[in-house]
């Protein structure tokens, strides 16, 4: 079959047996829950659909749906996902795995409605799993996956997966769409660590008599998230018996295995670095590409174990952390440092706003990269924004 | 389901639930006119209920964990997030094919102000809840800020003049928005509000019951007197008790004498035994007069 | 897979959370003789603390542990079978 992006999100969702969907309309993620309540109103799915006066209000109501007992699932980008930013936090501090999709879009003034990472990067801090969609195929395959990572009782935090603006959201590429047995073999039915019902007196979220418990409880939450790494890989491991595509887990490695430079992205364009390196080989130079897949937790072991010994890398972010530099690269750099790799790393700003990015593009800044290494040694700009 | 609902009513208080839904030893604050609704609450509607609360009083009377102070299960969510987190509990439930009465527990701010449009897109999409807006006229919790629910002259930590807008009623708002049951009650009067809880449940859809809470703490008078004050308000004709099945308004019982405005005790003795109307001059005093005129107008016309 | 237990922001119910008994000034003291049963005042106390025990000498009794002495009962008792005295 052939997909969009975003109609492969609403298959995985309809694959998932999600029982309450509530989302708020924004520019490019309309058509995820048009498609989904296709299939409600078709009978295709048996679900709930909720219609939200705002996005504040759809992670409300998946927030209340989830911790209520059922899989959950919601949408949006940009402007919307900046709305719910307090559910976002409010629905990892409270433990209810629920899965969100991303349709990357910039973030205003001024409006804009193509992509970068903006909006699914500020979202980093909050305790949720974060993952990146690089085609249409690993979009759908994800979405399922995440619900499976998200409701394992070692992890138990809800889960945000990206796919950019346009790009993958509104393209169409071909995909595979599983079995619904496949899916029911994959996903067992909902786990959660408490639930909410008549009867049964409990309250979550009152104000904690000591705030060193409620620092042990946001422990909790990254404790999670590093053990959530176990889960990503065999999740992956799983998924890849039962359908034979496997995406590696936490990071994918194109070409790394004997190579001295890195390109390390995450998203839509990580196609367009497979393409780079394919053409930069053929000229001779000795690049790898990494694809982070997972954000939070942050591949840090699996990053190090990849580019020790390395002569370099470039992070190509494409959002950044204004006055610092791009969220990726800052949190590769840090890590690796504490870690003692000692490979130059350069960030790469590109792509900001919806500008357009090419495997040329890419290419070229990873020559003059490579090139000002081998004959410098050191690189003179660390954090580069690339216009055309 | 409109004559069932009819026939619910004549409750006699020895059968009222003897069970503790809030319990001794919690933090409200002596004379507390929410600490007497959730009792009222749970006498109404027992183990049936999962209470979601907003930022407000209610959350601090909680306790703190890992304790509470109350026996229903409660979900504690953001400030303007309440009836739509409320409405995902219902959907669940009704998926699960779990009973349940879901009844969000909100204040002035979580009903009139920031969860406005929460509460209306509810309202709208007919989600099945209970809305009850605990209205103590202002942002108690945060220490006696005005409100949208703050009414005319009143005394407030950001009105230290007095407010000089007009208390917004949103019962005659939640009556524009057509739902299935909109009424008013008062902590003054118990069996009342009980009633009214108990026959809502009977329907189906999205249910608003707006309680006044007279708070001692920001209404500035003796703890003591919260069941006075509140019973004061009805019979100045200030509070107007009532009830709307699919619209069509009945004034309640204990509101019912006080339709003849000659009937109605002097508002002054209203205004005198509460300290936060103690800037009221007398011209104020005569508008605030009018608007309570004007409000038995509005509301006349609908029954 | 082995017990993971996570921590969570749950809490359960409990009487008795602060010792609201000693915020008092003033507290309830009720004239068993002149109670008429009516439960105004068990219905009107906004604590729970006032219970309808329904004994021999009593029909209703306060839990002095957690009053707080509002006086909410004093005040709605149609045959004023309840004073608040000062406390201590």
């Amino acid at each position: 079959m052939h997909l969009t992006g975003n109609y492969a999100v609403a298959w995985a969702v309809k694959l998932s047996r999600v029982k309450v969907v509530s989302a708020y309309p924004i520019t490019p993620q309309t058509t995820i829950v048009e498609k989904i309540s296709e299939f409600v109103e078709s009978g295709m799915m048996d679900a709930k659909i909720v219609r939200v006066e705002s996005e504040h209000s759809a992670l409300a109501t998946v927030f209340g749906a989830a911790s209520s007992g059922v899989r959950a699932f919601t949408a949006t980008s940009s402007h919307g996902l900046m709305y719910m930013y307090e559910m976002v936090w409010w629905s990892a501090g409270a433990r209810v795995p629920i899965v969100m999709a991303i349709v990357t879009r910039t973030i205003g003034a001024p409006w804009n409605i193509w992509s970068d990472h903006s909006d699914f990067m500020s979202q980093r801090d909050t305790g949720w799993l974060m993952m990146f969609a690089e085609h249409n195929q690993e979009v759908l395959d994800s979405v399922i996956q995440l619900f499976r990572i998200s409701e394992d009782p070692r992890v138990y935090l809800p889960g945000m997966i990206a796919l950019d603006a346009f790009i993958l959201s509104h393209t169409t590429e071909p995909v595979d769409i599983p079995d619904q047995s496949l899916v029911d073999s994959f996903l067992p039915g909902r786990r959660q660590p408490y639930t909410f019902k008549s009867g049964d007196p409990i309250t979550m979220g009152n104000l904690p008599s000591n705030p060193r418990d409620n620092m042990r409880m946001r422990w909790d939450v990254h404790k999670s998230l590093v053990a959530a790494k176990k889960v990503i890989t065999e999740v992956d491991r799983e998924w890849s018996k039962l359908t034979g595509r496997s995406y590696g887990g936490l990071i994918e490695c194109y070409m790394c295995s004997d190579a001295k430079y890195f390109i390390i992205g995450a998203g839509a364009w990580v196609g367009d670095m497979r393409e780079a390196v394919d053409m930069l080989r053929s000229e001779g130079y000795e690049v790898g590409l990494i694809k982070l897949r997972f954000v939070r937790p942050f591949p840090v072991e699996e990053l190090a174990e990849v580019m020790r010994g390395g002569k370099g890398a470039i992070v190509f972010d494409r959002s950044v952390s204004a006055g610092s530099a791009g969220p990726l690269y800052l949190d590769t750099v840090a890590h690796l440092g504490a870690l003692n790799v000692e490979v130059p790393v350069k960030n790469v700003i590109a792509g900001i706003a919806g500008v357009d990015v090419t495997y040329n593009d890419i290419a070229g800044v990873v020559r003059s990269f490579i090139e000002e290494i081998e004959s410098k040694g050191v690189v003179s700009n660390y954090v580069e924004w690339y216009f055309r | 389901m409109v004559l069932q609902v009819m026939m619910v009513g004549g409750i006699s208080i020895r059968e009222l639930p003897r069970k503790k839904y809030l319990l001794p030893g919690n933090p409200s604050c002596p004379g507390c006119p929410e600490a007497l609704g959730l009792r009222y609450l749970g006498m109404a509607l027992r183990d049936r209920v999962i209470l979601v609360v907003p930022a407000g009083c209610s959350t601090v009377i909680e306790g703190l964990a890992p304790n509470y102070s109350m026996r229903f299960p409660i979900v504690n969510v953001p400030f303007a997030s309440a009836d739509a987190v409320a409405s995902g509990v219902a959907a669940a439930k009704e998926v699960l094919g779990e009973d349940a009465v879901v009844v969000v527990w909100a204040g002035d701010g979580a009903t009139a102000d920031i969860g406005f449009a929460t509460l209306s897109g509810a309202a709208e999409r007919g989600d099945n809840i209970i809305h009850i807006c605990v209205d103590n006229e202002a942002y108690m919790n945060t220490g006696i800020q005005r409100s949208s629910l703050t009414p005319y002259g009143a005394w407030t930590t950001t009105t230290w003049t007095g407010k000089k807008e007009r208390k917004k009623d949103v019962p005659l708002i939640m009556l524009m928005h057509k739902v299935p049951y909109v009424a008013t009650a008062s902590v003054g009067y118990p069996m009342d509000f009980i009633e009214k809880l108990r026959r809502a449940v009977l329907i189906k859809g999205f249910k608003y019951i707006h309680l006044h809470a007279p708070c001692p703490t920001g209404w500035r008078f003796d703890p003591s007197l919260t069941v006075e004050v509140a019973k004061l308000a009805v019979e100045t004709g200030m509070w107007i008790l009532f009830e709307a099945v699919n619209g069509k308004v009945k004034i309640s019982p204990p509101s019912l004498p006080y339709r003849d405005r000659s009937r109605r005790k002097p508002i002054r003795d209203y205004i005198k035994i509460q300290g936060r109307f103690r800037t009221l001059t007398d011209e104020e005093l005569k508008k605030l007069e009018s608007m309570v005129d004007d409000v038995w107008d509005t509301l006349t016309k609908f029954t | 897979m082995s017990e993971i237990s996570h921590i969570l922001p749950l809490s359960k119910p409990k009487e008795g959370i602060s010792r609201t008994g000693t915020w008092r000034l003033k507290k309830p003291v009720i004239d068993h003789s002149k109670c008429v049963k009516c439960m105004m005042c068990w219905l009107h106390c906004p604590e729970s603390t006032i219970d309808v025990v329904e004994s021999s000498d009593k029909f209703v009794e306060v839990n002095y542990d957690f009053c707080k002495g509002c006086g909410v009962c004093a005040n709605v008792c149609p045959v004023k079978a309840i004073s608040m005295v000062p406390e201590g």
